[in-house]
This record gives C-alpha cells, sequence and structure tokens, in this order.
C-alpha cells in the first residue's frame, strides 16, 4: 500500500517554482483557518478547565495570557500539520478544502507561519507566565508535528492512540500555568482525553474508511478491518468510561459530575456495544458514537468547569 | 506579471549602464493588493497587541517580573 496517495503532484519542483513568483493570494481567513480554529476551541476549553480546578488563586491577566499562548501554541501545531500533511489533505475529501491544497497557501508559507507563532507562544508562555508550562507547551507542539504527524500518521494504526497525547496535554499545562507544577490530578485528565481519542476517531475512521485508503494513512480500519476496529472501539471505551467517573470518586469533584460521568459514559458505554454487534448499517451507529463522544467529553470538562469554577467562585464570595 | 532585466553593470542587450529601461517589477493585481493589505494589518494589530499584553502583564507581575526561577 503506498503511504502517498497518487494525484498529491502540487508539491513537485515545477509547480513549487512557478507558485513561488506569483504573489500570495493568502487571506488573513486563510491564515486563521491554517490553524485550525474548531480543534484550537477544544484545546482553549479543556486549558481552561485544567487552569480552574488547579489549587490556588491566578491573577486573571495571568490566565488569560496562559490561554492565548495555548491557543497560538496549538494553532502553530494545526499550520504545521498542514503543511505537512498537504499532499494527503489533498486527496481526503473532508480536508480537501483546506488553504494549502486549494492553493491560496503556499507549504513554505505554512510552514513560516507554524514555526513563528510556536515561537511566539512558547516564548510569551515562559517570560509572562512559567517555564513548566512553556515547556509543556513546547513539547506538546513537538509531539503532534514531529511524532504524530511526520512518524506516526502514515506508518501505524496505533497512530491515533500514541498521537492521542497531543490532544490530551492541554489541562496540564492549563493546570501548570496556574500552579507551576503538576499533581494527579491533571494527569487523571489527560488520562480521560487519552483514552477517549482512539474510540472518537476510530469511529469516524469506520465511515470513512474509503476517504483514509485513498490518501494511504493506516488507520485502524484500513489496516485491521471493521471488526477490528468495532472490538477496540468498545475495549477502549470500557477503560475511558471508569476513567470518567475516577475525579469523583478519588474526590478531586462533587457529585453532579460524578453523575454526569456516569450517565453520559453508559450511554458512551451502549453506543461502543451497539458499533461492536451492529453490522448493517454500520456507518449509522459510527456516526452516533462519534458525534456522542464530542459531547460525553465537552460534558464531563463543562460540569468540572462549573462545579470547581462556579462553586469556587461562590464560596470564595460567601467566605 | 514577472520582472523586467535590470541592468547592474556593463551593457546589456544593448542597454547601456546609464540608461533606466522601464521596470514595473511585480505588478499586483487589485486582489492582490487587497490580500496584502489584508495581512498586513492583521500582522500590525498582531504585533500591536503583544505590546499591549508585555505592558500590561508588566504592570501585572510588578518588580517580580524580572525574578526568574528555572
Amino acid at each position: 500500500m503506498s503511504l502517498v496517495g497518487e494525484g498529491a503532484d502540487f508539491r513537485g519542483p515545477i509547480a513549487a517554482a512557478t507558485r513561488l513568483a506569483e504573489p500570495s493570494l493568502a487571506t488573513v481567513g486563510d491564515y486563521i483557518a491554517l490553524m485550525k480554529p474548531r480543534v484550537m476551541s477544544l484545546v482553549v476549553f479543556t486549558a481552561l478547565v485544567g487552569m480552574v480546578v488547579a489549587p490556588g488563586s491566578l491573577h486573571p491577566m495571568i490566565g488569560f495570557t496562559a490561554l492565548l499562548c495555548i491557543a497560538v501554541g496549538a494553532g502553530a501545531a494545526g499550520a504545521l500539520n498542514m503543511w505537512y500533511d498537504a499532499d494527503i489533505d489533498a486527496i481526503m475529501t473532508r480536508t480537501q478544502r483546506r488553504p494549502v491544497p486549494m492553493g491560496r497557501v503556499q507549504q513554505g508559507e505554512a510552514l513560516a507561519f507554524g514555526l513563528t507563532l510556536a515561537g511566539f507562544a512558547i516564548v510569551v508562555l515562559g517570560l509572562l507566565v512559567n517555564m513548566l508550562a512553556a515547556a509543556l507547551l513546547a513539547f506538546t507542539i513537538f509531539f503532534y508535528v514531529v511524532i504524530y504527524t511526520i512518524w506516526l500518521k502514515r506508518s501505524t494504526p496505533q497512530n491515533i492512540v500514541i498521537g492521542g497525547a497531543a490532544g490530551a496535554f492541554p489541562p496540564m499545562i492549563g493546570w501548570a500555568a496556574a500552579t507551576g507544577s503538576l499533581s494527579l490530578e491533571p494527569i487523571l485528565l489527560f488520562m480521560i482525553i487519552f483514552f477517549w481519542t482512539p474510540p472518537h476517531f476510530w469511529a469516524l475512521a469506520l465511515y470513512r474508511t474509503q476517504d483514509y485508503a485513498r490518501a494511504g494513512i493506516p488507520m485502524l480500519p484500513v489496516v485491521a478491518g471493521e471488526t477490528s476496529t468495532r472490538r477496540h472501539i468498545l475495549l477502549y471505551t470500557l477503560i475511558l468510561v471508569p476513567l470518567g467517573v475516577a475525579p469523583w470518586a478519588l474526590g478531586f469533584a462533587g457529585m453532579l459530575y460524578g453523575l454526569t460521568a456516569a450517565v453520559t459514559g453508559s450511554i458512551m458505554l451502549a453506543l461502543a456495544l451497539q458499533v461492536f454487534s451492529e453490522r448493517q448499517p454500520a456507518e449509522r451507529a459510527a456516526r452516533q458514537l462519534f458525534a456522542f463522544s464530542i459531547l460525553y467529553l465537552f460534558l464531563l470538562f463543562a460540569v468540572l468547569l462549573v462545579e470547581r469554577g462556579w462553586g469556587g467562585l461562590i464560596a470564595r464570595l460567601a467566605a | 506579471m514577472g520582472r523586467a532585466d535590470r541592468p547592474v553593470g556593463g551593457v546589456i542587450d544593448g542597454i547601456a549602464m546609464n540608461e533606466h529601461p522601464k521596470d514595473d517589477g511585480i505588478v499586483l493585481t487589485e486582489a492582490q493588493k487587497r490580500a496584502r493589505r489584508s495581512r498586513s494589518i492583521a500582522i500590525a494589530l498582531a504585533l500591536a497587541a503583544l505590546v499591549i499584553l508585555f505592558y500590561v502583564m508588566t504592570l501585572v507581575k510588578g518588580p517580580i517580573v524580572l525574578v526568574r526561577p528555572i
């Protein structure tokens, strides 16, 4: 199986040379698109939760600066991902309208943009917040771009299992920004996102198998088949659901969180079982699991934010 | 769109060094000019925001801003 799909000829030297001679038509909107704003918003949200649940107080301006740097760092990682993946983005239906495959932004511009943003985000976070948070942000960008995008994505069906760590780091960065240290609680938040990522992406890959196969990405359904993927989805969901409840069980979160995690975790498990057992129509069950997995993660973190954020604020005001 | 040959010394294509043929350089289309202007404004705003951010954060952190344990 070719790992680089056919038809991705825009990396050719003639095309590149021709494009270099043309002044750019890229707009600000194209550069914003390079930063994957939807992914960025999820990163900011989970980092905010990590920051709010951390003990102690944090000046709002320092908190804002940390979130800004984390957002820009996530955007940098997105731009660098689009720089490297331009060839496969051009083949996949889901990604072919991105600025680089559309020809609105050149690959070199995406690379320069990503590196510049990454540099600024890390340096500013280190100078204005703290070095641990900056080091974690630098490692996250490195992990997403080098370990996931350049190495794992095209070489192993475990790509999103290991690469998922990159998406799991933001709550730890948020916690580190607030406290200057790490503890079990942010690691637990990391574990929840880490074990949430495989069922989420494999559900998507189940109904986008042909897209991934055409681009030569060895996603689990492409390499190991649908049956194995369904089994893996169920296995990871069985690990995820108790992890989701763990913050309440360990006393980090309150009753509302525990209840939400139990109910939504049960639905998540039921949907994973449906994906596991239902053969026809296979796509519907996978789509339902994919959609609900987003809501599941959002609810867990939102309830934690409400409980610890608003709860903490009310407690401070009452005191 | 393209670059005209620019004599840098001696005689090029019969044009002496002290003669200056019409050189328009790269001529941008209106769309390219608009895109460049929007990019320039965005960069200016980002730099201004960075200056304000450092200024405000210096006020917020006070003298401790210079204390930087690793």
